[in-house]
């Protein structure tokens, strides 16, 4: 690290502040004690239904698997009060065929994992030909990872530079930045880089934990450090940057309380697909089973509710 | 940070829009979900003496109400000197014929037991808690109970290994203490002074705080349960009047008081001159020190759990917030944004977060302390909520530009009620923390770990908690420096309190 880079990573640490691992595993713990009943149970499993972004990134995806997933994103149940989910998310591969699937300008939107996903280990213009290639493909939003070698060796301006130019070949397409937490390691990193990615990309745009391909993923302590961030850069610049939480988040009880730690961060105005989104698969139909239940009064099988993915 | 803020201000300047804000609005209510195991309540309590409910000698009775709902809970004995005489000799007794000759390891078995029954029966107790005290659910649910149980685990392994209470030397047990305990943490704090007090293999006689007399009774159920012989401890209900008697008697070899300093200035001078051992945990006027480098938004939550917690009738409550002037504004910003989202209502809703305070006096008392602090020309501030038509409700409260001769930062309120104070240096700091009578508890919170050390130094105060703040442990001494008090209680200091060295 020269001189320069040095100081440009003391400044933007000092700038942001520094965080508290043991302090925010209590601030988030107390979110898990909100007891949702009835109604307040009912809305918050069918906005997180909203929210989701259906998700199968395997070597073994095929046309027809996205078309199930497609279909499955449409209708996720036979119970007509369940609305659609917010997007399928492929890999740029399978965009074609997602888009073959949904039809165009379906109310199901396209994203896909560009820029070398997971690990983003490929040259700069490959990289943005991915990008330029699936948004042609029909892709609504770009899920993109930043480059987490040039983070930790403090080369800050590359980060905010290689983000600033997937921004530019995204063009109309919705942005989500991977900030691939586990690979930051503290919540230190995870600030910091929240902030590298927000003050390049649009209002409007999203950061977003990890890749789902690595040890650890969305957790409500990393979910929090970034609502937090998001939060003060919103109150700062006015700017609204969206947050998505991806991996690991299986149950509808851990769903709801990642969205209870939206509502007491960032308030009302968070609670809606254009600014949350959960990276996930297998939620879905937990979700479904919980919406049911509140129905029915009673747990249904699994099977009873249609597959359309296993992974994430 | 200075550079966020100033960016702030001139981007607003320039497109003249108004700042941005965050909505906290009604888009997503909890519905109400109200903790519904039973509390098990009987309609009169009798006095806990020599292992019986007798019916106190008066035959006077008087009510303990639900603060949240200010309806009648259940009548208890009006305990008079007869009464307390009565348990003095059932104590001795007992003391003096089984407890204290049983071995360690046989009372410790007694205090397994009562842990045990504790938990099993901890819903009740939790819900008992809340109605008698207005404290939030959750408080008593996962704070209130479990640690009152884990003070009799604690205790029960400590009594068959008293011999190592005081390497080099014997202990022996003083004879009868006589203990009163205040309404803040009605079954902690009885566990805090029995489990020490009977592992050491004394007797006790004690009163809970007339307002709050119904767990202390609840738990005698489970002295009985547990067969705990007769005696060993005796419950006695009443005004404040009777807890001067327990502390007077002259059985007494020791005396035990948590309350406020002014009724603990009363009962010193009223056993000077006699050989009675005491211990005081008295009042409090914490400071919570927040440095520019903090990790603000844990602070945050540190600095509302230090005073809102229990809403803030907590004897080492972080009453004063001193925040070092170069983040003030900031860090004052991002603690009203918070207060925004904590939740004032019925205690028994598993999602309030700030209850019922204690009684009605207690309500007025606070409230006089807001007038006080207005009058004295400090800014206050209180977050829109709706509070419920009945009980004694009142919204967490702030009070900026407070200087250490306001009177609401000098005395203890006992209530929802920060006073932000601003700092420039270390030493600013410290001798702004250090400038009260008391001297019970203090919180620092920085990202410098050096800065951490040197301000548990100096700052005179039983216990300093960094980058955390009211953080309790059975084997952790608390007690306080100056008008806070004297004596231990937890951890092996607090059984050092309750023996003779032979």
């Amino acid at each position: 690290m020269n001189a320069g880079q040095s100081a440009s990573f003391r400044r933007l640490f000092d700038e942001v502040g520094p965080v508290d691992c043991v302090g925010v595993e209590e601030r988030v713990a107390k979110y898990t004690t909100r007891s949702l009943k009835k109604a307040a149970k009912l809305w918050g499993l069918r906005t997180a239904v909203t929210m989701v972004d259906l998700t199968t990134l395997e070597g073994k995806d095929t046309p027809g698997k996205v078309a199930s997933l497609c279909a499955k994103a449409r209708h996720p149940s036979d119970d007509p009060t369940v609305p659609p989910v917010a997007a399928v998310c492929v890999y740029p591969a399978m965009v074609r065929a997602a888009r073959r699937a949904l039809g165009p300008g379906a109310a199901v939107r396209i994203a896909s994992v560009a820029t070398a996903f997971p690990s983003g280990q490929a040259p700069l213009r490959t990289r943005l030909g991915e990008v330029r290639a699936a948004v042609a493909d029909g892709a609504d939003e770009i899920d993109m990872v930043i480059n987490r070698g040039a983070f930790l060796a403090g080369e800050f301006a590359e980060v905010a530079d290689e983000i600033a130019a997937v921004v530019a070949a995204c063009g109309d397409a919705t942005l989500k930045v991977i900030l691939e937490v586990s690979e930051l390691e503290t919540f230190d990193n995870i600030r910091a880089a929240s902030f590298i990615a927000m003050r390049t990309i649009r209002g409007g745009d999203f950061i977003k934990t990890s890749t789902g391909k690595t040890s650890l993923n969305a957790t409500l302590g990393n979910n929090q450090v970034m609502l937090e961030a998001i939060r003060d850069f919103y109150l700062e610049t006015g700017t609204a940057i969206g947050m998505k939480p991806a991996g690991g988040i299986r149950t509808a009880k851990q769903a709801l309380q990642f969205l209870v730690a939206v509502k007491e961060t960032l308030g009302d105005a968070w609670l809606t697909n254009a600014r949350y989104r959960f990276g996930a698969s297998s939620l879905l139909n937990d979700l479904l089973r919980q919406i049911e239940k509140e129905r029915t009064g009673a747990y249904q099988a699994p099977y009873y509710f249609s597959e359309a993915a296993e992974s994430y | 940070m200075a550079t966020l803020v100033s960016k702030r201000k001139k981007t607003t300047r320039r497109h003249g829009r108004p700042a941005p804000q965050l909505i906290f609005g009604d888009l997503w209510e909890y519905d109400p979900a109200p903790e519904t195991a039973d509390p098990k309540l009987k309609p009169r309590y009798d006095l806990f003496i020599n292992g019986r409910f007798v019916t106190p000698k008066s035959g006077k009775y008087f009510d303990s109400i639900n603060p949240a709902t200010e309806q009648k809970l259940a009548e208890f004995a009006l305990a008079g000197a007869a009464d307390v005489d009565a348990a003095y000799r059932a104590a001795r007794r007992a003391q003096r014929n089984v407890w204290g000759k049983l071995s360690g390891r046989e009372r410790g078995k007694y205090l397994f037991r009562i842990a045990r029954l504790l938990q099993d029966r901890a819903r009740e107790f939790a819900v008992a808690e809340t109605m008698d005290n207005g404290k939030p659910i959750k408080e008593t649910r996962d704070f209130d109970v479990p640690m009152a149980a884990a003070h009799f685990f604690y205790h029960a392994g400590w009594a068959d290994k008293l011999e190592y209470v005081a390497p080099g030397r014997k202990v022996a047990p003083l004879g009868v203490v006589g203990q009163v305990i205040p309404w803040n943490f009605p079954l902690l704090m009885l566990a805090w002074k029995i489990a020490p007090a009977i592992a050491m293999g004394n007797c006790v006689v004690i009163k809970p705080a007339t307002n709050t007399p119904l767990t202390a009774v609840k738990l005698a159920e489970i002295f009985e349960d547990a067969g705990l012989p007769p005696g060993v401890v005796n419950i006695i209900t009443g005004p404040g009047s009777t807890g001067g008697l327990i502390m007077a008697h002259p059985t007494a070899a020791k005396i035990a008081f948590t309350g406020s300093t002014d009724v603990g200035k009363i009962i010193m001078r009223s056993v000077a001159g006699t050989d009675k051992k005491m211990t005081m945990e008295l009042g409090g006027k914490a400071a919570n020190i927040v440095f520019d480098d903090a990790p603000l938004d844990q602070a945050v939550e540190g600095i509302v759990n230090g005073i809102f917690f229990n809403q803030g009738q907590v004897c080492c409550a972080g009453s004063r917030l001193l925040v070092h002037e170069p983040v003030a504004a900031r860090f004052v910003a991002k603690l009203k944004t918070r207060l925004r989202t904590l939740r004032v209502g019925n205690p028994l809703d598993k999602n309030t977060d700030v209850g019922a305070i204690v009684s009605r006096d207690q309500l007025a008392s606070i409230q006089h302390y807001l007038a006080i602090g207005v009058k004295e020309g400090a800014e206050l501030w209180q977050p829109p909520c709706r509070l419920p038509a009945k009980g004694f409700f009142m919204p967490p409260t702030l009070f900026t530009g407070v200087t250490q001769s306001h009177r609401i930062a000098r005395e203890e309120i006992f209530g929802p009620v920060l006073a932000i104070i601003t700092f420039r240096t270390v030493d600013e700091a410290i001798e702004k923390a250090n400038n009260t009578p008391y001297g019970l508890s203090a919180g620092v919170w920085t990202d410098k770990g050096s800065r951490i050390l040197k301000m548990a130094a100096e700052l005179k105060a039983g216990v300093v908690w960094a980058n955390t703040f009211n953080k309790f442990d059975p084997a952790s001494p608390f007690g306080g420096y100056k008008e806070s008090g004297f004596g231990r209680e937890g951890g092996r200091q607090g059984l050092l309190d309750y023996c003779q060295l032979v």
